[in-house]
C-alpha cells in the first residue's frame, strides 16, 4: 500500500516541476483522461484486495482506458457531440463502484 | 506473495504517471485561471489609456480652437450664443434645489418605486423651473442643454450619457423668489413629491454658477440650410 502513495507523490513532484503544460484547449481532454486513469487505479486496488490482480491487464487497461477516454472526448468535440459527459459518467460511476468494493474488503477484514 | 509485489511496483509506476497528470491538469487549470483575467485587465488597461491620451488631445485641440476664435471675434453676438448653447460657465442669482429619495420605509404591499425619484420627477422640477424664465441649469455639475436627456438608467439618473445617483442637486439662475414659487404652487411639483416622502430642499442664493457643458457637439445627420440665416 506504500509503493502506490509513494509513487503518486513522485509523480506529484516530476509534474510541479516539469515545464510542460498542455494548451488550455487540450485541457478537457486531459482531464478526462485523468478519470480514466484514476478508475484504473482504483480497479487496480480493488483487484490486489480481490487477490487476482494481473499485471499486463492492469497497464494496458490504464493506458487504453486514458487514450480511449481522450480520444472519445476530442471525436466528440470535434462532432458537436458531448462525448465527454459519456466518458465521465461512466468513469465515474465505476470510481465509486470500486471504492465501495474495496471498502466492503476493508470492513470485512 | 511474489505476484502481489509485482502488482504493487506496476501500481506505483502508474501511480506516478497519475501523479503527473494530476499535476500537469492542476497547473492547466491554475493557467487559465489566472491568465484570462489578467490578459482581460491587460487588455482594458491600454484601452483605457489610449482612450484618455485621445480625450487629453481633443481637449487640448478644443482649448485652442477656443481660444484662436475668441481672439478673431469676440462679439458680444457670439457671447449669447455661447451662453445660450452652454458652452460657458454661468453665474447669477437663483435658487438650488437638493432631491433625495424618501427615508420612509414603503408600506407592505405598496410599490417602493413611488419613494424613488424617477427621472419624470426630475423632469417635471426642470420643467417648471424653465417656465419661470430660468435662463441656465445644472443637473449634479451636469449643465442642461439642449440636447440633454434626463432619464431613469437602473438606479441612476443619467444627464449628458453621465450617471448620477440621489442626492440630486438642480442649480438655476434665474429671479429666486419667481423660482422658489412656480416649485412651491399648491398642488404643485413639489407638494407631490413631499406627498411621497421625497426630500426636496430650495435654498435661494445670490451668487449661483452653473457649469459649462463639457460634452463635445457631433452633427452626424444635421447640416445648416443655407440662406436661412438671420
Amino acid at each position: 500500500m506504500l509503493l502506490p502513495v509513494i509513487g503518486i507523490l513522485i509523480g506529484l513532484l516530476i509534474g510541479m516541476y516539469f515545464p510542460f503544460s498542455i494548451p488550455v484547449e487540450h485541457a478537457k481532454l486531459l482531464s478526462v483522461a485523468l478519470l480514466a486513469a484514476l478508475d484504473s487505479v482504483f480497479g487496480g486496488l480493488r483487484a490486489t484486495m480481490e487477490e487476482k490482480f494481473d499485471n499486463t491487464i492492469f497497464v494496458t487497461g490504464f493506458f487504453t482506458n486514458a487514450l480511449l477516454a481522450a480520444g472519445l472526448a476530442y471525436i466528440g468535440d470535434r462532432l458537436g457531440i458531448d462525448l465527454y459527459y459519456v466518458a465521465l459518467l461512466a468513469f465515474g460511476l465505476r470510481i465509486f463502484q470500486n471504492l465501495a468494493i474495496i471498502r466492503r474488503y476493508f470492513l470485512k477484514k | 506473495m511474489f505476484a502481489v509485489k509485482q502488482g504493487q511496483i506496476a501500481l506505483a509506476l502508474v501511480c506516478v504517471v497519475l501523479g503527473v497528470m494530476v499535476a500537469v491538469q492542476f497547473r492547466t487549470t491554475q493557467d487559465i485561471r489566472s491568465t484570462v483575467p489578467f490578459q482581460r485587465v491587460e487588455d482594458l488597461s491600454q484601452r483605457l489609456s489610449q482612450t484618455e491620451k485621445e480625450r487629453d488631445a481633443l481637449q487640448q485641440q478644443v482649448k485652442e480652437l477656443s481660444q484662436s476664435s475668441h481672439s478673431e471675434a469676440t462679439s458680444k453676438e457670439q457671447e449669447l450664443v455661447k451662453m445660450g448653447a452652454g458652452v460657458v460657465a454661468l453665474q447669477g442669482q437663483g435658487i438650488l434645489v437638493s432631491i433625495d429619495d424618501s427615508k420612509r420605509a414603503s408600506k407592505p404591499g405598496e410599490n417602493p418605486n413611488l419613494y424613488l425619484i424617477h427621472d419624470d420627477d426630475i423632469l417635471k422640477v426642470i420643467n417648471e423651473l424653465w417656465a419661470a424664465g430660468a435662463e441656465a441649469m445644472s443637473i449634479n455639475e451636469q449643465r442642461l442643454i439642449a440636447s440633454s436627456e434626463i432619464r431613469c438608467a437602473g438606479p441612476t439618473l443619467s444627464v449628458n450619457n453621465t450617471r448620477y445617483s440621489p442626492p440630486y442637486e438642480i442649480r438655476a439662475i434665474g429671479d429666486p423668489q419667481t423660482l422658489e414659487n412656480s416649485l412651491r404652487m399648491r398642488g404643485g411639483v413639489v407638494e407631490t413629491l413631499q406627498f411621497w416622502g421625497i426630500q426636496v430642499t430650495i435654498r435661494k442664493q445670490d451668487m449661483v454658477t452653473v457649469p459649462a457643458y463639457k460634452g463635445t457637439f457631433r452633427f452626424e445627420y444635421a447640416t445648416p440650410v443655407k440662406g436661412s440665416g438671420k
